[in-house]
């Protein structure tokens, strides 16, 4: 077969096609590995151990032998094409995409851009500013910087990998509904006089020109950004299945079920008000909030937590209060919190 | 004798890139001055949207990400 190919296709095609050739051979790979992931689990945990289908450990221990690898499999996979579809995106280009946008139609297309422009949240403030300097919106700026973390992409594999897509795509949905409205409420608030008055006073020197990338770059960048998110979530996701397989082996059906059931009014401001000092462990907290659910806690709740966890953190806040000051930073807490809270009273309403 | 700006506000990020500037430097003996920037109001003195940034002698060559070791070295010697 490789020598049919040596002969058939010119050498300068060749190197072109390699890049696709690795990543193909990888994604063959993956797949043959993730369908062995279950027999697997059953067999060291029922055959190997010789632990007893039905008993709390055997429960436990099976929970955690299949969800370990399926969960870290799906997020090396799937992070690695989201990082290549993100090569197509850069901060720069979502500038000028905002430029000159309307609020509205500028509030959708800011958050639908924030899940897919890479930026660490390091740089929300030269993001800011150069934002603001270019003369978008203030609150168009806000639908950007709200949506980035708050449709975290960690968070959105591991909903995939554990509820399914139905839950990964409400949280999705309702990332974008959350960063729109938000931005469109402080749109409206006119609270330009509360950024710090050194960012009026900058003046960015225009943009760079975006890079052009082989498919060979998008690819080698892709996989170094992928083993950066894994190496730096996987123990989270570790521990946090580990707790989810005891909860999930151990706690009773729904002994949740009263106080963080649908009918408890009060779980849902409380979830959001737990979350949002939680932030770096988003990865760990999923499984947990996963065997919860089993044992009667409700979606509507669970949801408001994760995005309370990933969305408003308090290192992001502390950076952002460079540029802000304490009012507006105060005004978005606030909208952003009510926003949360009001989706998880909705989902646990509509979805029961 | 190069110039050599990281910019960035301290994060890890920017001292991942920190680190492996100063590594590119000692493996290739390249005599360079490497600065951090990590005041906003210097760091926008260049056309910058996501950190750390990479300035080469004035010009900033890359920024919201951390090329690697090779990339790095071919930027210095250009």
């Amino acid at each position: 077969m490789s020598q049919t190919l040596k002969g058939a296709v010119s050498p300068v095609l060749r190197a072109d096609l390699r890049p696709f050739a690795s990543v193909a051979v990888s994604a063959v790979l993956w797949l043959a590995a993730y369908n062995l992931v279950q027999p697997l689990a059953q067999w060291l945990t029922y055959s190997a151990l010789r632990l007893g289908p039905g008993t709390h450990l055997g429960e436990a221990v099976a929970f955690f032998l299949y969800d370990v690898p399926k969960i870290l499999l799906l997020l090396s996979g799937m992070i690695f094409l989201i990082t290549v579809v993100r090569t197509f995106f850069s901060p720069e280009r979502t500038r000028a995409l905002l430029g000159g946008r309307r609020q509205g139609i500028g509030n959708v297309l800011a958050a639908a851009l924030g899940v897919v422009t890479p930026f660490c949240s390091c740089s929300a403030v030269p993001l800011f500013i150069g934002f603001v300097e270019a003369g978008i919106p203030l609150g168009v700026t806000f639908s950007f910087l709200t949506a980035a973390p708050v449709i975290n992409e960690v968070a959105l594999v591991m909903l995939f990998g554990l509820f399914g897509w139905r839950v990964a795509g409400l949280y999705l949905a309702s990332g974008l509904t959350i960063a729109i409205l938000a931005g469109l409420v402080i749109g409206r608030l006119n609270l330009e006089r509360h950024v710090e008055d050194f960012v009026w006073q900058i003046h960015a020197s225009g943009g760079t020109e975006m890079e052009k990338l082989t498919w060979a770059d998008r690819f080698s960048r892709a996989w170094a950004s992928t083993r950066e998110i894994v190496a730096k979530v996987w123990l989270y996701v570790v521990v946090g299945i580990a707790v989810g397989a005891g909860i999930h082996g151990y706690v009773p059906e729904q002994a949740l079920a009263n106080i963080l059931g649908k009918d408890t009014w009060w779980s849902v401001p409380a979830a959001v008000l737990l979350g949002v000092p939680l932030y770096s462990n988003a990865a760990g907290i999923i499984p947990v909030v996963h065997a919860l659910m089993e044992k009667g806690a409700a979606l509507g709740t669970v949801l408001a937590f994760m995005m309370a966890v990933v969305g408003l953190s308090l290192p992001e806040l502390i950076i952002l209060r460079r540029v802000l000051k304490p009012t507006l930073i105060a005004v978005f807490v606030t909208v952003v919190a009510i926003a949360i809270v009001a989706t998880g009273f909705l989902f646990n309403a509509v979805l029961g | 004798m190069l110039s050599i700006k990281v910019l960035g506000s301290g994060c890890a990020n920017c001292k991942r890139l920190e680190t492996r500037v100063r590594k590119v430097c000692a493996d290739n003996d390249l005599d360079a001055t490497i600065e951090k920037v990590t005041d906003y109001q210097d760091i926008m003195r260049w056309p910058i949207l996501s950190t750390p940034g990479l300035v080469i002698n004035e010009t900033l060559v890359s920024q919201g990400r951390i090329p690697a070791e090779a990339e790095i070295a071919r930027l210095l010697k250009s």
